[in-house]
């Protein structure tokens, strides 16, 4: 036993040295994820922060003033021109220069004064239908805001019902929040598939597997010896994302730590399976590469990370109970964001450890089997 | 034609220099080297390892710019007019770019496409190229699917989809069998003869030389000598000699002692005995470096004796003895025990039956020999006996197991040295044989005392930092070996070790294989220089998956005898077997 531990140690010192020792491969292993962490980061948002638009104002009083000064302090609205009629505001949104127009009608201070009903028109470019719902979103909450302070002001009761909304564990609903920790599944997974695919497909090719397999290694043993040093960068490169979210991007993290390596290495044993039944399959490095880009493609789309796993075909939903980075994914925001503990977390755990052990025993049957 | 008598030059060529600068050093592969070539003759390129003959054959393609010297190919100058000069020759580098995954008809195709042959004289130039490499029945095999033999066919007719005036072949017969380097020297010949184009050709393989018109022997990038082969085989005149070992004593044995002797510059088993080259003619008897007891008699010199006689002087001596057990541990148990049986073994592909029953014993400390044309199913059987390929049908026990289902315990007891070099090219000298010591589990105090072994034994520590991948030919080949024989395995498998290898590396392995074989470990080795199956105390020669013939070398050569009754080489005992076989089929 001892033996065999020493062997499958020396198997994996070497795989280190293998992808360290050149500085191009160490580089390699840590600009992807820190670059696609923080393009993700950035880029990848639902957040609207400058939603040009257009204010066209028929009554110039005071009322439409105070409402102008909402929009302007929102510090979400930015205004690109006050059209002076419909005709040049139509032409606004037509060029794509405001994305929503604001209209304030002639007698808005009048009825507003007299108590009755005062109509502001949001005309949106519906071109881009979920920008638009969001922007008219924002507007329509900008003017309730408008409507209970004005009552309140004017000594009117205040409207029979109100919404008061709090999200919790992302109080300001940035998408940065919820697009971090997923970083931390999905970037690992990318590189520590695509490690143990190549590594043992790059052996096949140079000839050195044969090498290995004539030495007292076992298959189990080689396999071991791939799985742990990919586990080993995927969690490394897993930790570079955590500490990009919380130092850079400044997302707290709520959870322990423990629960959160737990959770990643689960998920990496998971991906080190999907690694070496690729390998199992493909005899050239550039079968491996395909077969691995074929698998992420919709690891990715069925993770439930950009749409809701709930809007699926129901046929699709339950192919994504074969997806590690599904349960991945919810198991680490869980943690990040909300600090669920281990008997929270179980649902979760328990489908990547049952990927993990199906894959790997998976691929060692392929492994004897193609020896053979 | 005369000496001297006004020749054209295809290639003329006058103290060209040529000097590659890495990041850590240089290295002056080419010293005033002059070259010339008549118009329509076949040269020959000879030399040891990174003596600088590719890096000439690159010059004269234009591919590589000499530092200084003056270079004029076929009245081109080469530096300036590369282009011009390119579309008239033709150039096969050691490996040729055939598309594996191309059929040969393809692989033809795409070479005239690059070439711009016009598709009016493709028809007539395909008959001419498939009748002379006659691989007309493999017009639509994937090139990946050929033996090696028939590649090399292939990428020389690819490389002469275009007539031109000047052929240069580097190293076309490496890792060739010998009825197949026939048949491309055949090919080589005939394009000389017929078409009138001029060739050069370098090659490890020195008995090829015997060929050429001219041969030009280079080492460490300069010209030793640049002569007719026979001119340089007269050097040798009155220097060689055949000796016949006293009873007892293998021929192996006593070449092994002769290499060791300052007066010796070569020493090769051939036959039953052993060809001796001397530095100087034996003066007087007396002085003769083998013991008194041994019958000699002089020998006619040949081009092999004259490079080694040339090359020798300039090269460092043999490594000393190896010895496999650092302590001074006996050879286990005495020799004469059957380590390896074989029995009716056959392995299938397909329909296609690669191992045809095939039998044999191997005892302890043997040396023994798998020889065979490329596609004999020798390579098949030898990873069958590794464990590295499941047999068909047939009994098969190493060390008295099946390898395939053997445990880490049996394994251990077994060296294997690939036919690529298979060590991890990113990692350091020390690093691969730190990991194969563990692989091995070795460790503590003997782990660190294997390794010192290694690094002594096959003088591996000015190397230690470099990554594998980077080391020259022959450290490769001994950080190979080491790495095979750190744990101290009782059987050694080695595929095709000397391919590609020049003449001292060759003669330096077979010295350590031997001394190896005399500490009681038994070698299985594959090769396709048949003279070295001098070394092996039995071999079997296999074709089409059969056993043609097994025994030992005397036995072997007396199935290839002569009609006219004069003595075999191991060569043309091999050719012969494996054309009447056949031819019966």
């Amino acid at each position: 036993m001892w033996a065999m531990c020493l062997r499958v140690w020396a198997l994996t010192i070497k795989e280190w040295l293998a992808v360290l020792k050149d500085k191009r491969s160490r580089l390699s292993l840590i600009m992807p994820p820190l670059v696609q962490c923080l393009i993700y980061g950035y880029a990848a948002t639902y957040d609207l922060n400058h939603i040009p638009y257009a204010w066209l104002d028929n009554d110039r009083g005071a009322a439409s003033q105070a409402l102008y000064a909402k929009f302007a302090g929102s510090g979400v609205f930015d205004l690109r021109a006050t059209p002076p009629n419909a005709e040049q505001a139509r032409r606004l949104i037509s060029e794509r220069e405001a994305l929503l127009i604001v209209q304030i009608e002639t007698d808005f201070q009048r009825h507003l004064e007299l108590g009755e009903p005062a109509a502001v028109q949001v005309i949106a470019d519906g071109r881009n239908s979920n920008t638009a719902a969001a922007a008219t979103a924002y507007a329509s909450a900008i003017v309730d805001q408008f409507n209970v302070e004005w009552r309140a002001a004017h000594g009117a009761p205040p409207p029979p019902l109100q919404v008061f909304s709090r999200s919790w564990y992302n109080p300001n609903l940035e998408t940065r929040w919820y697009m971090a920790p997923s970083m931390i599944a999905t970037l690992s997974l990318v590189q520590t598939m695509m490690l143990t695919a190549l590594s043992v497909a790059r052996e096949r090719e140079q000839g050195t597997f044969d090498q290995l397999l004539v030495t007292p290694y076992s298959a189990n043993e080689i396999m071991l010896g791939k799985a742990l040093p990919a586990m080993f960068i995927g969690l490394g490169q897993a930790s570079l994302v955590v500490v990009v979210a919380q130092l850079w991007f400044h997302i707290p993290f709520a959870g322990s730590y423990l629960t959160l390596y737990a959770g990643l290495s689960a998920f990496m044993l998971a991906a080190v399976g999907a690694g070496l039944l690729i390998s199992a399959f493909s005899a050239t490095m550039q079968q491996a590469m395909l077969y691995t880009f074929f698998l992420l493609m919709p690891f990715m789309l069925l993770s439930g990370l950009t749409t809701p796993i709930g809007n699926m075909p129901e046929s699709l939903q339950y192919l994504t109970l074969m997806n590690p980075l599904r349960f991945a994914l919810t198991l680490v925001q869980r943690v990040y964001l909300e600090g669920a503990d281990l008997a929270l977390l179980r649902p979760y755990f328990m489908p990547l450890l049952i990927i993990g052990a199906l894959s790997l025993s998976g691929a060692a049957l392929l492994f004897r089997y193609r020896l053979n | 034609m005369a000496a001297g008598e006004a020749a054209p030059l295809a290639v003329s060529g006058v103290k060209l220099c040529k000097t590659f600068i890495t990041k850590s050093h240089s290295v002056q592969a080419l010293r005033d080297v002059d070259i010339s070539l008549p118009a329509g003759s076949l040269t020959a390129l000879a030399g040891p390892d990174g003596a600088g003959k590719t890096t000439l054959m690159r010059l004269l393609t234009g591919l590589y710019a000499a530092d200084s010297g003056e270079l004029t190919v076929l009245g081109l100058d080469a530096k300036r007019q590369t282009q011009a000069l390119q579309t008239r020759i033709a150039y096969m580098p050691q490996r040729f770019g055939l598309y594996e995954d191309l059929s040969v008809q393809e692989n033809l195709d795409l070479y005239a496409d690059m070439h711009g042959v016009p598709a009016v004289e493709r028809p007539a130039r395909y008959a001419e190229l498939m009748e002379m490499t006659d691989l007309s029945k493999f017009l639509g095999r994937l090139a990946g699917r050929l033996s090696g033999g028939m590649k090399q066919k292939l990428g020389l007719a690819c490389a002469l989809v275009r007539w031109p005036e000047l052929l240069l072949l580097d190293e076309p017969t490496v890792g060739v069998d010998p009825l197949s380097r026939r048949e491309l020297w055949q090919i080589i010949r005939r394009l000389v003869a017929q078409q009138g184009i001029t060739v050069l050709v370098s090659t490890a393989y020195l008995d090829e030389a015997e060929h050429c018109r001219q041969a030009i022997v280079l080492a460490e990038g300069r010209v030793l000598a640049a002569c007719a082969p026979q001119e340089l085989s007269r050097a040798a005149a009155g220097k060689v000699f055949l000796l016949t070992p006293p009873p007892g004593q293998a021929a192996r044995n006593l070449q092994a002692r002769l290499l060791d002797r300052p007066t010796v510059a070569d020493a090769l088993p051939q036959g039953a005995g052993v060809r001796v080259t001397l530095r100087q003619p034996l003066a007087d008897p007396a002085d003769a470096p083998w013991p008194a007891q041994t019958q000699w008699q002089a020998a006619v010199p040949n081009f092999e004796d004259g490079f080694m006689l040339l090359t020798s002087a300039a090269e460092p001596r043999l490594p000393p003895v190896l010895v496999l057990h650092h302590d001074g541990r006996a050879p286990p148990a005495a020799a004469g025990e059957i380590v390896i049986e074989v029995r009716d073994l056959v392995r299938r592909f397909g329909d296609f039956v690669a191992v045809n029953h095939v039998s044999f014993q191997v005892r302890r400390g043997e040396i023994f020999g798998l020889l065979g044309p490329n596609g004999a199913g020798k390579t098949t059987t030898f990873r069958m006996l590794c464990g590295l390929l499941a047999a068909s049908s047939g009994e098969l026990r190493v060390l008295g197991q099946d390898l395939r289902f053997a445990r880490a315990a049996s394994r251990r007891r077994i060296g294997y040295v690939a036919q690529k070099f298979a060590l991890y090219g990113e990692l350091s000298v020390r690093e691969n044989l730190e990991f194969f010591a563990s692989a091995y589990g070795l460790r503590g105090g003997r782990r660190r005392e294997r390794l010192h072994w290694a690094i002594e034994q096959f003088e591996l520590s000015v190397m230690l930092d470099v990554p594998s991948g980077r080391l020259p030919g022959g450290y490769r080949q001994r950080l190979a070996m080491a790495a095979a024989l750190m744990h101290e395995p009782e059987v050694l498998f080695l595929d095709e070790p000397t391919s590609g290898a020049d003449p001292r590396a060759r003669r330096e392995f077979w010295r350590r294989i031997t001394d190896l074989s005399d500490q009681g470990v038994t070698v299985i080795v594959t090769t396709h220089f048949m003279e070295e199956a001098e070394y092996c105390d039995r071999a079997l020669i296999q074709d089409g998956g059969r056993i043609l013939a097994q025994g030992a070398p005397a036995e072997i050569r007396r199935l290839g005898a002569r009609p006219d009754g004069g003595a075999p080489t191991m060569e043309n005992a091999f050719i012969s077997i494996v054309s009447q076989a056949r031819l019966h089929e």
